[in-house]
């Protein structure tokens, strides 16, 4: 936020200054975590985000699928802050607007992100990958003098020990393979212990053991945790989603359960109906 | 699941053997800087264990350059920040040591003006500039050697790394700092001796700088700041806070989206940095006896990069290693063969780029590795 929109916002008199409301919980009174309304995004006359309206319950797993160019990843873009939108509003809750905070105010909110191709810190080692992790103070005073705590190390433990690398501990990121990577940001997210979690194809790469144990954990991480998916592998779909949202063109074309979606004669004539 | 005691002793030994070199590093500075000391105070000229003064003051200079490129190495080598403008913290500390070394003069000067310096008298400035003031008191200049660079590393720091400018720009504006500093005080106007600098010191802290004692006083100084440079600096780096620089250098993208403020951490490490570059051209201007514009030079910013690549970035012990055997060569070469040293040093850095990625502290490690695994290999022969 630059220092004339501070200026600004002074003014306006029906809502709190957002720098007076740093630890106001996200208020989901209405079961709505995230209100994404009329978003517009264009790159240079492509309309990347046309007019695209999204509402996202608390605790559910939803999924976004979509061929490509549809705005799925543009859309985690915006929401994590990564990229600024024409037009549009987009709200963690009733009462944080994201679209005037950058990217770690936003990843301190609770809204932790996977990347689609698998970024962890090469150069430490697992655990210290998972220190970086922990949801904590996050200032730079803060980070100099942090010390783990037991409580914290034990967290770390469990995390490994349900991403399945114990035994990896202590080896440097950029060692691992890529499946095992993917795993690793995958417990980089739970051990921030978030309330969102946008996760960009959690199984490019993964084999189809690894695909199902991924299932398991994020349909045992919804109901706690609100998880957003991004997929094009139409089986893992199947095998996780409860709701279904299509993209297409930058807006939403169909949302439903699965079976609907296969049915919709919408979705049959732009996307499903190309692999028929 | 594995226990937590061995996890930690296992983490523990993974980081210690990669920083090791820290301590016994520390313990040999001294004890060379000790015997070096020993032997210039406390032995005749023609004894075989006599140090000359002019060797003394050599190694001062290349531990001030030690310095300067620890600064350098903390900052790219751990976040990846090119900054090819170093030399002017460098220089904006020397220019505040030398201020209270001209004060020092007093009317001991060409001219005889108690107050003020020789080339203002010559230029015939009537009073002291504004921000000449204080620098008759130590501590005022003590301060500013730190806070003059400090500050500039914040301001440019701040608008580069909130403007997100990284990578090859970043570097191209740091040039383009230091050679606007370069021009800016060459010019007589500036109030700070124009083109000759600021030299012909008398004294410090009331000691004469010619003294051999004073000298060696000097030395000691530097080998100290060395010393708490390395270790405050290791203990940075080895904090959640290193991690995160380490992260930031990696990938900064993710670090931003695990909730770090990326470029608070950058700006503040990067004034760290400017700090230390500013305590090494505040030292070493005492020693080399005059500072001048052409510490801003930008060829000079770039030769302290190749002395971290020589010695190891990412290693701080190897940077200190690099500064020291380049200016050791350079001496040595520049007097046998003045026009050759360029290529020479060009061509090591053609080298150590192509062959030694990690520097001479990565073949090191290399080598140990090496040597480890041979000798469980023949430990398990002979069993």
């Amino acid at each position: 936020m630059n220092f004339t929109q501070g200026l600004e916002e002074l003014k306006t008199r029906d809502q709190v200054w957002s720098f007076m409301q740093e630890d106001v919980p996200v208020d989901i009174s209405h079961q709505v975590i995230l209100y994404v309304e009329g978003l517009n995004l264009s790159f240079d006359g492509f309309k990347a985000l046309n007019d695209l309206n999204l509402y996202v319950n608390d605790g559910e797993l939803r999924c976004l699928i979509g061929a490509n160019g549809a705005g799925k990843t543009t859309l985690m873009d915006v929401i994590t802050g990564k990229t600024a939108c024409d037009s549009g509003s987009v709200f963690f809750g009733q009462t944080h607007n994201l679209l005037n905070r950058d990217e770690a105010e936003i990843a301190q909110l609770g809204i932790g992100r996977k990347f689609q191709k698998p970024t962890v810190f090469e150069a430490l080692s697992v655990f210290d990958n998972l220190e970086l992790s922990l949801k904590s103070n996050k200032g730079v005073i803060a980070t100099l003098l942090a010390r783990l705590s037991t409580e914290q190390s034990d967290r770390i433990l469990q995390v490994l020990d349900t991403i399945g690398l114990q035994a990896q501990g202590t080896m440097l990121a950029g060692s691992l393979s890529h499946g095992q990577k993917q795993w690793l940001e995958i417990g980089m997210l739970l051990v921030s212990e978030p309330r969102l979690l946008l996760i960009d194809e959690p199984v490019a790469g993964m084999t189809a053991e690894e695909g199902e144990r991924t299932a398991e954990l994020l349909i045992s991480l919804a109901g706690e945790r609100t998880v957003i998916v991004v997929e094009h592998d139409m089986e893992f779909v199947r095998s996780i989603a409860r709701t279904v949202t299509v993209l297409h063109q930058g807006s939403v074309l169909a949302e439903g359960s699965m079976d609907q979606i296969q049915n919709n004669q919408a979705v049959i004539d732009v996307y499903l109906g190309e692999s028929q | 699941m594995i226990s937590f005691s061995n996890f930690l002793q296992a983490r523990s030994s993974v980081s210690s053997a990669s920083n090791g070199a820290v301590l016994p590093f520390v313990i040999l500075l001294f004890i060379a800087t000790l015997s070096c000391a020993l032997g210039n105070l406390l032995f005749d000229a023609d004894s075989l264990f006599y140090v000359s003064t002019y060797t003394i003051t050599l190694l001062g200079k290349y531990l001030c350059y030690a310095l300067l490129a620890l600064a350098v190495d903390i900052i790219w080598g751990y976040c990846g920040i090119l900054s090819l403008g170093h030399g002017a913290f460098f220089a904006l500390g020397g220019y505040a040591m030398g201020m209270y070394l001209m004060r020092q003069i007093g009317d001991r000067g060409v001219y005889g003006n108690p107050e003020l310096p020789d080339f203002m008298v010559f230029l015939d400035w009537q009073q002291l500039p504004w921000y000449w003031q204080g620098f008759d008191q130590f501590w005022f200049a003590m301060v500013m050697v730190a806070l003059v660079p400090g500050l500039l590393a914040f301001v440019f720091g701040w608008l580069a790394f909130r403007s997100r400018v990284t990578g090859v720009y970043l570097s191209i504006i740091t040039q383009a700092l230091t050679y606007a500093l370069l021009l800016a005080f060459f010019r007589n106007e500036m109030g700070f001796g124009g083109n000759n600098g600021l030299t012909d010191f008398k004294d410090i802290l009331g000691y004469s700088l010619q003294a051999d004692s004073t000298r060696v006083a000097l030395l000691i100084t530097t080998a100290i700041a060395v010393a708490l440079v390395l270790v405050v600096s290791q203990l940075i780096l080895k904090s959640r806070m290193g991690k995160v620089i380490i992260a930031i250098r990696d990938t900064e993208a993710r670090a931003r989206f695990l909730g770090y403020r990326t470029d608070r951490y950058k700006v503040w490490l990067f004034v760290y940095s400017a700090v230390i570059a500013g305590i090494a051209g505040a030292l070493y201007v005492p020693q080399v006896g005059i500072i001048n514009p052409g510490e801003f030079a930008p060829l000079n910013s770039i030769e302290i990069v190749v002395w971290v690549a020589i010695g190891g970035r990412g290693t701080l012990v190897g940077a200190i290693v690099g500064a020291l055997l380049v200016n050791y060569a350079k001496t040595r070469f520049t007097a046998i063969m003045p026009e050759v040293w360029l290529f020479a040093l060009g061509g090591l850095f053609v080298l150590v780029t192509l062959f030694l990625p990690k520097g001479l502290a990565g073949l090191a490690s290399d080598l140990k590795h090496k040597f480890i695994a041979r000798n469980t290999k023949n430990q398990q022969v002979q069993n």
